[in-house]
């Protein structure tokens, strides 16, 4: 059993007052899974659908359509005993602003039986020095990293971070990714949500992208990158593709204007095509790119042919 | 330390962390009670002012505590998502409202052990036997105010919250017959300050302390009134985050 089973996923809010545009849909079919002793990170730009998702795994909200299981139960009817197994970080705010560092943590280990000590926590999270700092005196980084802490009170089997490193400068960060290594080492399923790729491809074990509340590519991030191997090229505009794709036995197209993609992997031979091709007809070569591309690219690859696709379908039931 | 005590200590201790809170629990009180306890310039109807003032300034201090410092706490608590975090914790609802109830309790207990001492040494000696009806009277309103500070904290944004909750609580000081009796008022604007809770409990916290056998049936009615309707409005509307 996965730690985490998202179904079918369909989240919508309802029409705000005054907004002709009916209900939105926030996740629209989302399906994947999380495992016990991974980092698994929901990956996309602000908007896809990343928070609604986690809110109802923590039993925030109410899914629509579709059927999620956390720890085997179900986040909402069975929200009182998931509580003692999961850990949960908001994207922000969730602490009293005039409560101190060491009473806020002692209090979250309170509120789980004293399963795990507060200067342990503190010590853990980086935070010993500002123990007696109030919230509302940390900086974003270090009130992320508090968050963090009372995350771990209760020392649960699946934690939720929703952008746990937003706002975290760059030594928080190494603690933050560090930190969640040893959980998923130490057998814990971790659900994080980043918009930030450099963030995902560091952390994460698995990484599920989501645009428009539609899971568009998973696997591991090594997977992801091979999955988009293609060779880029720019030169003059209006290259005969058609020809050079027979060259080369491969689709090709033209991008943007002089800028070219050939679908294939960037093998020796089909470079050594390429390129001498482009020399029979007389073509300069102003760019070559082969070889693997990173999470970036895959990115901005899905989610702007996703947006592309829906805009050409709407161009077309608007005829 | 068990999680409700835990978080009843939390509650208390930022209580009294705040400025603004202990200005609205004890200064604006102790003032009160002091200067026109010991300057005789308000229409009391009394021999000596504290006897009206005192009874008042205690109603008035129940009300700071459950209805405004409640109130406005919570309703920061709910747009900075304390509330939404600590719904992913095993404390559950319940025990929150718990530890709520009895952080309320303890401030109280604190202010009377400021004030009483106060009026006494200004020359007020209510009777003993007075005492078990006044602070029954208390209790109610405790819970009267308590559910109309959290029906405000439950629906309105933070700063909205922060401001209607003080304006009630200037308008529930002023024709609540705390600093100067109702009959001072025009006849209409005394007719419906009777029903308000802030002058039932005045009136009962009065007239228990002065002449224990003469509590009003109209003032306990309104006052448990308030004590029903309020919180069942709270519970219905109240968003947690």
């Amino acid at each position: 059993m996965a730690a985490i089973e998202v179904d079918e996923l369909v989240v919508r809010y309802p029409a705000r007052r005054g907004d002709p545009g009916g209900p939105t849909t926030a996740v629209d079919g989302v399906s994947f899974e999380a495992h016990a002793g991974h980092v698994t990170a929901l990956l996309g730009p602000n908007g896809a659908g990343k928070t609604s998702t986690v809110e109802v795994l923590e039993g925030y909200r109410h899914a629509v359509g579709g059927r999620v299981r956390v720890l085997g139960l179900d986040p909402v009817t069975e929200h009182h005993v998931l509580v003692r197994r999961v850990g949960v970080m908001l994207q922000g705010g969730g602490v009293y602003p005039g409560i101190r560092v060491r009473e806020a943590v002692a209090l979250f280990c309170a509120h789980y039986g004293g399963r795990t000590r507060p200067d342990d926590l503190l010590e853990r999270t980086g935070l010993t020095e500002l123990a007696h700092r109030t919230y509302r005196h940390l900086s974003g980084g270090e009130q992320q990293r508090l968050s963090l802490a009372l995350a771990l009170a209760g020392d649960p089997e699946v934690l939720f971070l929703d952008e746990p490193t937003a706002g975290v400068d760059v030594s928080g960060r190494l603690l933050v990714r560090r930190l969640v290594r040893d959980l998923a080492d130490g057998g814990r399923a971790v659900l994080l949500t980043t918009h930030d790729l450099d963030e995902a491809e560091k952390v994460a074990d698995h990484v599920v992208i989501v645009d428009r509340g539609r899971v568009v590519a998973s696997g591991d991030p090594h997977e992801l990158r091979a999955s988009g191997d293609r060779i880029r090229f720019a030169g003059p505009s209006g290259i005969d593709v058609a020809a050079l794709a027979a060259a080369l036995g491969a689709p090709v197209h033209e991008a943007s204007s002089g800028e070219y993609v050939v679908e294939a992997a960037p093998e020796p031979q089909r470079l050594a095509a390429l390129t001498a091709w482009l020399a029979q007809h007389d073509l300069p070569l102003a760019d070559l790119r082969a070889g693997r591309q990173s999470l970036e690219d895959v990115f901005v690859r899905l989610t702007t042919e996703e947006s592309a696709a829906t805009s050409a379908g709407r161009r077309r039931r608007s005829r | 330390m068990s999680a409700v005590s835990a978080q009843a200590r939390v509650e208390v201790a930022l209580t009294l962390r705040r400025g603004e809170s202990l200005l609205l629990t004890l200064g604006i009180p102790v003032l009160l009670l002091v200067v026109f306890g010991l300057v005789d310039v308000l229409p009391t109807g009394t021999d000596d002012p504290v006897d009206f003032l005192a009874p008042g300034v205690l109603a008035l201090a129940v009300m700071s505590t459950a209805m405004v410092g409640l109130g406005i706490a919570t309703g920061f608590e709910r747009s900075y998502l304390v509330l939404k975090r600590l719904g992913a914790t095993p404390l559950g609802r319940p025990a929150l409202v718990g530890a709520k109830i009895a952080s309320v309790l303890v401030v109280e207990a604190l202010q009377l052990a400021v004030l009483v001492p106060i009026a006494y040494l200004i020359g007020w000696r209510p009777p003993l036997a007075g005492w078990p009806l006044a602070i029954a009277a208390m209790a109610l309103g405790t819970v009267a105010f308590a559910g109309i500070g959290l029906t405000m904290a439950g629906v309105l944004r933070g700063e909205v919250n922060l401001a209607a909750q003080n304006g009630c609580y200037l308008v529930l000081l002023l024709f609540g017959g705390i600093v100067f009796p109702l009959a001072e008022l025009p006849a209409p604007l005394e007719a419906a300050a009777k029903v308000l809770p802030s002058s039932a409990l005045a009136e009962l916290v009065r007239t228990a302390l002065t002449d224990p056998v003469s509590t009003s049936g109209w003032a306990w009615a309104v006052l448990a009134a308030w004590a029903v309707a309020a919180p069942l409005v709270a519970a219905r509307t109240f968003r947690w985050w």
